[in-house]
């Protein structure tokens, strides 16, 4: 198992090398450069010596694979030294202090400080969305299937069909009307200057209130999702064998249920969870921009917007990193826990 | 739908018709056909699905000229009329047009978007997947690019493209044609991974069938075996990843331009109606929930005719939600 990982790490670095050539690629052949901006009062050879500068008169792949150190190799140095406090970038000849470092141009300063400063939000939406939308779906969905044709089946069926046609896009505005325009309940943005008082019970109710709205909206949907794939799921269970063999000799269905066919039933369930977490991204996207949520889905847009290419580099390749990592997740899970499943 | 028999019987399509409805009388025999729309029919979801969908596109389309709004001139004295202010029933924008006819409008655009992106999506996921199932020397570099593909965040892409291209398309193309031809070709050309696996499975097993064989046996060039044998027999997967490919395109179209980056203002989507009307949610919220209806009940049709198809087409999948 352990090899298996290892094998799967280390395939994963070829296919990070390609998608940044995606990534890279396709954003080098944007129109804009930086010197756009600036004001029209600075002379021609300036502007020049600036682009010289900023290394834009390099040769495509030169560029790329300045690029590409920068990302695979400074940044996650200058992660862990920052983490452990130690100073690993002596070892690769340069200073803590002065190591190279991917820039925004529109912040002037390192772009995966501005990723780490809105990456808490974003965590705290997403995965507050998931889990609540995997606790709810999966009993839901176990209660449909073995209950299959009942009215609470069939209204879960079309309550299920309902959560993933009605886009976050739709849902999450009106909730907006009804939570802070009609009812002024709910704040329609996230106050990320709310620093979370464990001691204190309003600083925590704030929390609460300023997350419910995003978090409600992706529970739904993610409960969705995942209601209707575990009902399929514990529906193809409870034809197999080893269900009649257990009813057979004497167990309650209670333990027929949750020993056997639900943990059984688990395991797509479990894969699909590691598979959709990326996915999720794009869906921060969207929430984010709804309630105002200044996580990296919102730092994309504004970095789109600004033709700030640096950031917009490193978030998409962090997406994909981020993908290619949870396919690696989802295919190790898989085989931890279904035993007849086998790496060597 | 297909006739998957058509390849294997000599008979032509005409006296297997006549046939079938002798046949389907003494209730001996029924086609595939008969047989997929028999079991279609009996899908309560999947004929919703269909009547749904109708009124939808033809509401679309007939609906903006039979109510006579004009939508083109702005008439500021109407403006931002609340909802059910007779004649405007979801009220008026903020130049005094009719939010419903608008929605109308922008569901044309939308339902285009959906349909010719999972039109190109298919033709792409097949293409792909063919090539990759019946010639090994294609395989391995076709599905390493379809796995890449797969490892890529698609909506951040999306939007970039969209950024990137949008006006040197735009400046060949002209404006509303450039933005329609650009945004179906991202769409199409970011959806068609799982069509291309579909049909490289299907492929795969199909090449080991005896009536390839035979053909390859009397010389048949492997185009024509393709298009004759192999595409045909692969088609009852590749219906049912286009229904639900009309859902994945216009969910993407309508997020990309609910953010701002799609379809420009003067022509307008479900995406970018609920984008102009996120800002006005505290005077009329029916801005919101006139498109917000509209794409929400398309999007379900379309699964849900997906479904009905899946579980006509698939006799295996027919106990499965």
């Amino acid at each position: 198992m352990l090899q298996y990982i290892f094998r799967r790490l280390a395939l994963s670095i070829p296919t990070l090398i390609a998608i940044s050539l995606v990534v890279f690629g396709l954003l080098d052949l944007a129109p804009g450069d930086p010197t756009s901006q600036l004001p029209l009062t600075i002379p021609m050879e300036m502007r020049e010596n600036i682009r010289e500068s900023l290394g834009f008169n390099d040769p495509f792949i030169i560029r790329w694979l300045n690029w590409l150190e920068l990302m695979m190799v400074n940044e996650p140095i200058h992660l862990i030294d920052s983490k452990v406090g130690v100073c690993l970038s002596d070892m690769w000849g340069s200073d803590c202090a002065t190591a190279d470092r991917i820039i925004s141009w529109q912040s002037r300063s390192p772009a995966l400080d501005t990723v780490y400063e809105r990456l808490p939000q974003t965590v705290w939406t997403l995965g507050l969305g998931l889990l609540f939308g995997v606790i709810i779906a999966v009993p839901i969905g176990t209660l449909q299937a073995y209950r299959q044709y009942s009215w609470f089946d069939n209204i879960g069926t079309v309550v299920t069909m309902l959560g993933y046609s009605v886009p976050v896009f739709v849902i999450g505005p009106i909730f907006i009307w009804l939570f802070s325009v009609q009812n002024q309940w709910l704040p329609t943005f996230y106050t990320t200057t709310h620093d979370v008082q464990w001691s204190s019970w309003s600083s925590i109710w704030f929390q609460i209130k300023q997350l419910l709205m995003p978090v409600t909206v992706l529970t739904l949907f993610n409960a969705a999702t995942f209601g209707r794939f575990a009902r399929a799921s514990v529906l193809e269970n409870l034809n197999e064998g080893y269900v009649r063999t257990a009813r057979a000799k004497g167990l309650s269905e209670a333990v027929v249920m949750n020993r056997h066919v639900v943990r059984n039933s688990l395991i797509p369930v479990v894969t699909l969870l590691a598979l959709s977490i990326p996915g999720i991204f794009s869906g921060a996207i969207i929430t984010e921009n709804i309630f105002r949520i200044n996580g990296l889905g919102q730092l994309l847009l504004l970095s789109i917007g600004q033709n700030d290419l640096p950031m917009v580099q490193s978030l998409v390749f962090i997406f994909a990193a981020l993908t290619v990592l949870f396919n690696i997740v989802a295919d190790v899970l898989y085989g931890v826990l279904d035993p007849r499943i086998r790496y060597d | 739908m297909t006739d998957q028999q058509a390849p294997s019987e000599s008979l032509t399509d005409a006296a297997l018709d006549s046939g079938t409805k002798a046949a389907n009388e003494l209730g001996e025999f029924r086609s595939l056909k008969a047989d997929v729309w028999r079991q279609f029919r009996r899908h309560k979801g999947a004929m919703g699905g269909v009547i749904l969908l109708t009124l939808v596109v033809s509401g679309c389309l007939l609906g903006p000229p039979l109510m006579g709004f004009d939508t083109a001139t702005p008439d500021v004295a109407n403006a931002n009329r609340g909802a059910f202010d007779w004649p405007h029933l979801f009220g008026t924008d903020n130049l005094g047009r009719d939010a419903f006819a608008r929605a109308l409008l922008g569901g044309r655009i939308s339902l285009a978007v959906g349909f010719v992106a999972m039109a190109v999506s298919i033709i792409v996921g097949v293409l792909i997947g063919v090539f990759a199932g019946y010639f090994r020397w294609l395989d391995s570099p076709l599905m390493r690019l379809t796995d890449l593909f797969l490892s890529l965040p698609l909506l951040p892409i999306l939007l970039v493209t969209v950024v990137l291209f949008r006006d040197p398309v735009q400046d060949r193309l002209g404006d509303n044609l450039g933005i329609f031809v650009l945004m179906v070709a991202i769409i199409g050309g970011t959806s068609w991974m799982s069509t291309a696996r579909i049909v490289r499975g299907e492929v795969l097993s199909i090449k080991q069938e005896e009536f390839i064989l035979a053909s390859r046996s009397i010389g048949t060039r492997p185009w024509v075996i393709i298009m004759k044998h192999v595409v045909p027999n692969v088609m009852s997967p590749v219906i049912v990843a286009a229904s639900l490919g009309i859902a994945v395109a216009i969910l993407t179209e309508s997020a990309v331009s609910f953010l701002g980056l799609g379809f420009p203002l003067d022509l307008p989507t479900w995406g970018k109606l609920l984008d102009e009307a996120k800002d006005r949610i505290s005077l009329n919220v029916w801005l919101t929930i006139g498109p917000g209806i509209l794409l929400s009940a398309t999007v379900m049709s379309v699964n849900l005719i997906g479904d009905g198809l899946r579980d006509a087409l698939d006799p295996q999948g027919r106990s499965k939600g």
